[in-house]
């Protein structure tokens, strides 16, 4: 049948491929960990005008997200290559 | 004496020949259409003698003959069969069926003439 | 601004959407799909997400809560730049099964079980509604703000009279785009262009407005973060567990909002779209949020005290005489409100016709799938659905008065939405998750939920009494609505968002883990959480039933259409190597026949119907067990013995091919002669009888007469039958001349219906036309394709068996292709029979014989195979009827 085992080492192309993936399941994490970083410095508990840098710093993170979801998503959507049998 | 013709033959035109030629003859001659009721009608009329078509619709009239030797009041009935199919063949399956003479599509009027007063012993 | 002009601009700004949406179907209707399935149309559409609720509220919020609204972005933001995680599994599963709601899917999901479905779509009308309720609210104050700002001084009509026509005016749009056609898959591309481009309108309105502020109004970026930092909105306060809880809840809107479900997976994405969408509908996100803060701060500012910030978007540039500004935000507002209420009914129209209606139309008429018109109750219960929902959404308003902030609607509607996330993400990653496990968990995630956050929202004594609320039901502390289980001093937002996914979850998981599932259960769940591992599709689940394939075609003729429920069998039968209409039901094509029918009703009302045709008999835990063992099995052969035995079979199949091919040739040629012989030998029987009896003369002159006709008849059916020959021979060859010109395909019908009379004139026969649609020209050989028709007519007139009977001939005309069928209203012909009688001399009965040979339908494929065409039986159809295809214009071969 079709059923192959899968190398232990793959090449260099699709072990890109792989770490890519990777890299697409954890970008949500990190973005996630900032998203939450300004819980950490508790603006409802200061009286320091905060409103404008969290927004600024809100804006960064979001805008970061989009730019590295952007650069991986080409990458994302190639056929999957000839060693590398698709997983979930 | 008038011997009595079942003739069973689905061309109407044919059936009407052979009608006329028989009838010429002095035979009554009694037609049915298809092979359907055949061997029933062979068995209630008691012909002298059975004209039959090969192609039949419904069935063929390989199996009409094998109704008519099957039962025991008409096992020995004369049948003469028609076909316009002609091959060595079917007639050697009518021959086996018990059909006691085979005669080819078309006929002259003098051979199937000839062939029936034959077999109703004139 | 005048208030006509205003509503004149409304109505051609609709009057524009229509068009938009029209041209769209057409398109897509002629098969140019092309640019309307794009990535950035898909990602547009996403913006639905972005209702009135933000183009108004998300102001509103800011001035309110400060920075908090950015949650209700940030959520959707994670989902979609972790799409590979999440939502391409569920746009994968979506394609695969396809999925029709977001009921359907859970309902699919676990053994297509209607109870599930018909529970996510009660949880989904009833969330729904307050959001609902809050655009036809939008739009309404809208309209008001514009009444009280102008200095002509108007007076709005009445607001819920505004409400009412609003509603109104949606139900007719979505009804006629969203409930158009039932195949297709339930897609809409009139919609989906229309909401594309009302995406654009309100992320320019938005932007233009924002402009203005920051640079019109405000002295640019520097200006802008200065005066937030003097004005009111400088110390935002954050509240963690709102933060962290309000990410939580809009992410899983993004994912469980029917309209979402509907635009993201139902209309059909993939994964080149997810990618794009990705990032560019996080950045649509953005945009979208950039200037809120700015456009509050300044309208604190600049607004009188007490105007509501709402309407910021509405009345700053009013206050400052921007009259098309204005408008502009107008239409942007009216764009977010009206798009989402028509993909929201929509979806929620789909999930109660599948769950709702079909599954108790179903039940009282069990015949009706194969008898009744299955198209037409689906529809009219998809328009009656999306009447219904509308008008809840207006009831909803008038109810809650049209009054609480915007934002607090939104999110009740959110939480309620998330309620399915737990039994979604269980049933796309565990296994082990049941069906009655996710009742348990929506159950109680929805209860709770309605109990702590939905009722209340109608505030003190409406739903609950102010006595529950201080005391409990019946003076139980533990049970207040606001503080479940002594709780208290929470956000009851939080509180009921907590309580709520905690219990939903743990009940999912707890049943789940208590109960077993059934086969149908364990099949689906292992092809959707293992989606992506093509080798592990199970056992196709219709193992071991058997279903007459006409019977499957006519139930599928009633959901799909006659049109596409032939060629839908015909690329089956094709594909197993067989002519004509009629497929062998194996597993496979059930399996996927009921995917394609889950498509347009639902998996669980697929399921159904199927049934009903199959047997119960799908699949059992020990088909599930053989499947597992003989996977096992197989594995251990080794590929390359798999190659080399497949080639000897491959070459043993070539060889005792071509051996059975020339031996079924010869027999054919010696049937050919011995049949012809026959047909020649009849004729020439009763000739020569005739002749010998006429030629012994003394005849009465009647006789002769008769004798002599019935010689004359016999000899033209000879001739007849050696012309027949002679042409069946010379079309065989390919050596045909034809004659090919332009014809009107009206006329060619008159000229066949007129020849064909003389057969069996004695009968008077119905004719049923169609002329508009016969009035076409077609190139071809007009001799030719009349002889074909006449063929036919006549056959109907000779074998049509009916009292009264009726032939309908029907024209069609698609992709460069005509047909025209013949359909008639007597018992048609045999299942048995249908394959053989293009054979020469395959004459079924005699009952009725006109002297003919057997070789007409013959000659009719012959010339039909000249013409660039074709001629099939088409089963199925209550008579006999045959398909001619032929090309709308036949080039002349290269000689």
């Amino acid at each position: 049948m079709k059923q192959r085992r899968v190398p232990l080492f793959l090449k260099r192309r699709s072990y890109r491929k792989r770490r890519l993936r990777d890299a697409a399941r954890m970008l949500p994490v990190f973005g996630l960990f900032l998203l939450l970083v300004p819980v950490l410095w508790r603006p409802a508990e200061t009286v320091r005008a905060d409103t404008a840098p969290d927004g600024i710093y809100l804006f960064v993170v979001w805008f970061g997200l989009i730019l590295v979801a952007a650069l991986m998503a080409p990458g994302l959507t190639e056929e999957s290559g000839g060693d590398d049998p698709e997983e979930g | 004496m008038t011997s009595h013709v079942l003739l069973i033959e689905d061309e109407p035109n044919i059936a009407e020949a052979i009608r006329f030629l028989l009838s010429r003859e002095g035979c009554r001659v009694s037609t049915l259409h298809d092979g359907i009721g055949a061997a029933e009608a062979v068995r209630t009329e008691r012909p002298d003698l059975v004209i039959l078509d090969l192609m039949l619709p419904g069935c063929s009239g390989l199996d009409v003959v094998e109704a008519i030797r099957a039962h025991p009041e008409t096992g020995d009935t004369p049948v003469m069969m028609l076909t316009a199919k002609g091959q060595g063949r079917d007639r050697e399956a009518a021959e086996k069926a018990g059909v006691t003479l085979f005669m080819t599509k078309p006929f002259s009027n003098a051979e199937m003439l000839a062939s029936v007063r034959a077999l109703v012993g004139k | 601004m005048p208030f006509n002009l205003l509503v004149l601009a409304c109505l051609g700004y609709v009057a524009f959407l229509f068009a938009v949406a029209f041209l769209a179907e057409r398109r897509a209707a002629m098969g140019r799909v092309g640019w309307l399935r794009s990535p950035l149309i898909y990602t547009l559409s996403l913006s639905i997400y972005c209702t009135a609720w933000t183009f108004y509220g998300a102001v509103g919020y800011a001035a309110r809560s400060g920075l908090e609204f950015l949650t209700i972005y940030l959520g959707p933001t994670l989902v979609f730049v972790g799409w590979w995680l999440l939502l391409r599994k569920l746009v994968r599963i979506g394609r695969q099964q396809r999925v029709t709601s977001i009921a359907d899917l859970i309902s699919s999901r676990f053994g297509k079980s209607n109870l599930l479905g018909i529970v996510v779509t009660l949880l989904a009308v009833v969330a729904a509604t307050p959001y609902i309720a809050l655009q036809l609210q939008s739009v309404t104050l809208s309209f008001a703000v514009f009444a009280s700002e102008t200095p002509e001084g108007w007076a709005l009509p009445d607001r819920d009279a505004t409400a009412i026509w609003v509603a109104a005016g949606l139900a007719l749009f979505t009804i006629l785009f969203g409930t158009r056609n039932l195949d297709a898959n339930e897609q809409h591309h009139g919609v989906v262009l229309a909401i594309a481009v009302e995406a654009v309108v309100k992320l320019l309105a938005l932007l233009a407005v924002g402009v203005f502020v920051v640079w019109g109004l405000a002295g640019g970026p520097a200006d802008v973060f200065a005066r937030i930092e003097a004005s009111e909105l400088r110390d935002w306060p954050l509240e963690p567990g709102r933060w962290t809880g309000l990410i939580f809840v809009s992410a899983a809107a993004v994912i469980c909002l029917p309209r979402m479900f509907q635009v993201m997976v139902v209309e059909g994405g993939d994964e080149r779209h997810l990618a794009r969408a990705s990032w560019a509908f996080p950045a649509y996100l953005l945009l979208m949020s950039l200037f809120i803060v700015p456009i509050a701060v300044v309208g604190l500012e600049r607004m009188p005290d007490g105007a509501n910030p709402d309407m910021f978007v509405l009345t700053l540039p009013l206050a400052e005489g921007q009259g098309t500004l204005a408008m502009l935000a107008f239409l942007g507002g009216f764009s977010s409100a009206t798009s989402m209420v028509i993909v929201e009914s929509i979806a929620l129209a789909t999930m109660v016709s599948n769950h709702v209606v079909m599954p108790i139309w179903l039940k009282l008429r069990p015949k009706a799938a194969l008898t009744g018109d299955v198209r037409r109750t689906v529809i009219l219960s998809r328009r009656l659905a999306i009447v219904a929902v509308l008008s809840l959404g207006y009831l909803y308003y008038r109810m809650s008065g049209g009054s609480a902030a915007l934002a607090a609607i939104g999110l009740i509607a959110f939480v309620g939405m998330a309620q399915v996330m737990p039994v979604l993400v269980g049933g796309l990653f565990w296994r082990g998750a049941t069906k009655v496990g996710a009742v348990a968990g929506l159950v109680t995630g929805f209860v709770v939920w309605a109990y702590t956050l939905y009722l209340p929202s109608f505030g003190p004594d409406a739903a609950l009494s102010a006595a529950v609320f201080a005391e409990g039901p019946g003076g139980i502390g533990w049970l207040r609505p606001q503080a479940l289980f002594g709780v208290e001093g929470l956000d009851p937002l939080l509180h009921a968002l907590v309580w709520s996914i905690a219990l939903n979850t743990f009940a999912f998981c707890l049943f789940s883990v208590l109960t077993f599932p059934g086969p149908v259960e364990r099949m689906q769940g292992a092809a959707f959480v293992n989606v992506f591992d093509a080798e592990a599709a199970g056992p196709k689940g219709w193992t071991r039933g058997w279903a007459e394939p006409e019977a499957l075609l006519m139930m599928t003729q009633r959901i799909l259409g006659e049109e596409a429920a032939l060629a839908l069998f015909a690329a089956e039968a094709r594909a197993q190597g067989k002519d004509g209409f009629l497929p062998e039901p194996t597993p496979d094509f059930v399996a996927g026949l009921e995917r394609r029918l889950a498509g347009s009703v639902g998996a669980a009302t697929a399921h159904a119907m199927i049934s009903q045709l199959v047997g119960r008999a799908t699949v059992s835990v020990e088909d599930l067990m053989a499947v597992a063992n003989e996977t096992a099995q197989i594995m251990e052969y080794s590929a390359q013995l798999e190659t080399q035995r497949e080639e000897l079979t491959r070459t043993a199949q070539q060889l005792r091919e071509a051996n059975e091919k020339l031996t079924q040739l010869s027999v054919q040629k010696d049937a050919f002669l011995s049949q012809i012989s026959h047909e020649l030998r009849t004729p020439m029987t009763s000739i020569r009888a005739f002749s010998e009896i006429l030629t012994e003369g003394d005849l009465p002159p009647e006789m002769v007469a008769n004798y002599g006709r019935i010689i004359h008849e016999e000899a033209i059916r000879l001739t007849r039958l050696l012309d027949d020959l002679l042409d069946l021979s010379v079309l065989e060859n390919g050596s045909v001349q034809l004659n090919i010109g332009l014809a009107n395909l009206q006329q060619l019908i008159d000229r066949a219906l007129a020849a064909a009379g003389h057969t069996r004139p004695e009968r008077s026969f119905l004719i049923l036309r169609d002329l508009p649609a016969e009035n076409l020209f077609v190139r071809t050989d007009a001799d030719r394709l009349v002889q074909v028709f006449i063929n036919l007519i006549s056959n109907a007139r000779k074998y049509c068996d009916a009292a009264a009977p009726e032939l309908r001939i029907v024209v069609r005309q698609r992709a460069g292709r005509v047909s025209v069928d013949f359909i008639d209203n007597g018992s048609g012909i045999p299942k048995q029979s249908q394959r053989i009688i293009f054979e020469k001399f395959a004459r079924l009965t005699d009952q009725t014989r006109a002297g003919g040979a057997g070789l007409g339908l013959a000659i009719c494929r012959e010339v039909m195979a000249n013409l660039g065409g074709g001629i099939d039986y088409l089963p199925g159809q209550g008579g006999a009827a045959f398909r001619v295809t032929l090309p709308l214009r036949l080039e002349q071969k290269a000689a």
